[in-house]
């Protein structure tokens, strides 16, 4: 602060205060929602403060799922958007991570050629090749399974040239001094260059677990048995139905479980967060 | 900027890269190639012949009023999403710089939505909104508004800015906070003391100093409107009312996948893929400067 205005200063607050709200606001009522009972939301006004019900709705949801969505126990859910997110995050990080040790610490030919193909990924997102993508996931027989709704996401463009950028800071001593103890590739990888590279794989991870956590088209396509339905996408089932009102206390219930676990690691690893969104874009 | 001490071997290399390079061979390449392929191609109705058109698919769309329809209704989501987001977060952001006490608490909060999906951040809002039972629809009636966007095309693209914007809102504000804090106090407090107010210091220096953050974000929110928001439409409008929020992501969805309509897909596919490319370009132009690759 430069110079001290308390009506400036009051301003400022006032405006982080709305901020705030508008951003915590909808997550609250989709909380009180889920509280109720299913009569509570459909007669007249929404409660404002949470109810009573809390207990039983969610206990409806998790174990006995919405009839109207295939009666998909939202635990199965969560359980699947679980293996999804981990396997997509761990995946990417596993794939770049040797993938940028290959072009940093070897010369040898097509290297820039097979740069530029990872490269190419950035510009073709699952949008913009929705059925042949799909086609190949069928022939390749991996529809309705977890790998399906893993291993094609799991190619990073981000990832990999951060962890470029990163191994070019490491100094070329430690790679000449892993050589004359007579280190292999390998062992110099290992012993050396992952633990270097912690903080990092953290903060690219905790990016890569919301992304997995958070794709929706890419399950809507391959999934056909419900059985594999993520929360994120399951969702939309719950709230889009034919006639008359859907369940909402129930469909909050499943919004705010689908909500949780993002948000929690964003907020528990807020530094972490910060460091990989700032730095895979970058 | 290369290594100077690097191991030998060719092998070894390749087998590190492969499995990287098969997954982007055969799911992002191939499938991208297929969608140029099957643009220039046209099927029968019963999926028996295929034959060669050229470039009539493409033709057709942009003789097609609903895809023209589809376009413009994009653009002008992009530019609702982007313009009100940046504004939106850069106040936040400009206000959480200066503020000292209490501002990780801020801080915390505002990143909250990046965690959420846009499916999930359009369903919050579509129920908020909803017209017999939401709180703001009902509020919207309190100020003598009917609102309904279940029948009215406005009130449904209204909503899914809302939610679209509310998304990215974290996004671009730490991207804000981070390029405020480069800003150099000593600027600042010169100014002050030359006797320039806060609203002067922010048109004159603040704001010029962040041109490189804010066109990073212009960017990267366009390509976020026009891909990344295929959630908040699936899971609440579907297009609806009337075609009034069909994008043109949504729209590639619905006439591939549900419509079965091979070529005209794969040739919406196509603008897409060349709408994303030059966006990519512009913003890695712009990036090289600073990191090379």
């Amino acid at each position: 602060m430069v110079e001290n205005r308390p009506l400036l200063t009051f301003f400022q607050h006032t405006i982080l205060i709305f901020g705030v709200l508008l951003v915590v606001f909808p997550v609250y009522i989709a909380f009180v929602a889920s509280t109720h009972e299913g009569r509570a939301l459909t007669s007249g006004m929404l409660p404002l403060l949470p109810g009573n019900r809390m207990i039983e709705n969610y206990n409806t949801i998790l174990f006995g799922g919405m009839r109207q969505a295939g009666g998909v126990p939202v635990a199965l859910m969560l359980f699947n958007s679980m293996v999804m997110a981990l396997s997509i995050a761990v995946g990417k990080i596993a794939i770049s991570l040797i993938s940028a040790f290959a072009v940093v610490y070897f010369r040898f030919p097509f290297r820039m050629l097979a740069f530029w193909i990872i490269f190419i990924t950035l510009m073709l997102p699952v949008e913009v090749r929705i059925l042949p993508t799909f086609e190949v996931v069928a022939n390749l027989g991996m529809l309705n399974s977890y790998a399906g709704l893993s291993i094609p996401l799991i190619a990073s463009a981000t990832a990999t040239f951060l962890f470029r950028q990163f191994f070019l800071t490491v100094p070329d001593e430690l790679t000449e001094a892993a050589r004359i103890d007579g280190a292999t590739p390998f062992q110099f990888f290992k012993d050396i260059l992952l633990p270097l590279s912690r903080t990092n794989i953290a903060a690219i991870f905790v990016i890569m677990f919301i992304y997995g956590w958070n794709q929706y088209l890419w399950p809507l396509l391959i999934t056909t048995d419900p059985s594999f339905t993520t929360i994120v996408m399951g969702i939309q089932r719950m709230v889009t139905v034919a006639e008359g009102q859907p369940q909402w206390h129930l469909a909050m219930a499943t919004a705010t479980l689908a909500l949780l676990p993002p948000v929690l690691v964003v907020i528990v690893m807020q530094r972490l967060f910060v460091k990989g969104l700032v730095e895979t874009e970058k | 900027m290369h290594k100077r001490v690097t191991f030998k071997g060719f092998a070894f290399p390749l087998a590190l890269l492969a499995p990287q390079l098969l997954v982007t061979l055969i799911f992002f390449i191939w499938p991208a190639g297929q969608a140029l392929y099957q643009s220039v191609l046209r099927q029968d109705p019963f999926g028996l012949r295929t034959t060669f058109v050229g470039l009539a698919n493409f033709r057709r769309l942009f003789a097609d009023s609903l895809y023209l329809n589809s376009f413009q209704i994009t653009i002008f989501f992009s530019i609702a999403v982007t313009v009100l987001g940046l504004v939106l977060a850069l106040l936040f952001a400009v206000m959480a710089d200066r503020v000292i006490k209490g501002a990780n608490g801020y801080k915390t909060m505002l990143i909250l939505p990046y965690a959420v999906a846009p499916a999930i951040a359009g369903v919050l809002w579509w129920f908020m909104f909803n017209p017999s039972i939401g709180i703001l629809a009902y509020a919207a009636r309190g100020l003598g508004y009917n609102w309904n966007h279940q029948t009215n095309g406005g009130d449904a693209m209204t909503l899914v800015i809302i939610a679209a914007v509310w998304k990215q809102i974290s996004y671009n504000f730490l991207f804000f906070l981070a390029g405020l804090q480069a800003i150099p106090k000593s600027l600042i407090e010169a100014a002050a003391i030359d006797g320039a107010g806060p609203w002067k210091r922010f048109w004159s220096i603040v704001f010029p100093l962040l041109s490189p953050t804010t066109f990073f974000l212009l960017v990267v929110n366009v390509v976020y409107a026009f891909f990344d928001t295929f959630g908040v439409i699936h899971a609440t409008t579907s297009g609806g009312p009337g075609q009034s929020t069909n994008i043109l992501v949504y729209k590639v969805y619905t006439d591939g996948f549900i419509g079965m309509n091979l070529g005209s897909s794969a040739a919406q596919s196509v603008i897409l893929m060349g709408i994303v490319i030059l966006l990519t370009t512009i913003q890695f132009r712009y990036i090289e400067r600073r990191v090379q690759y």
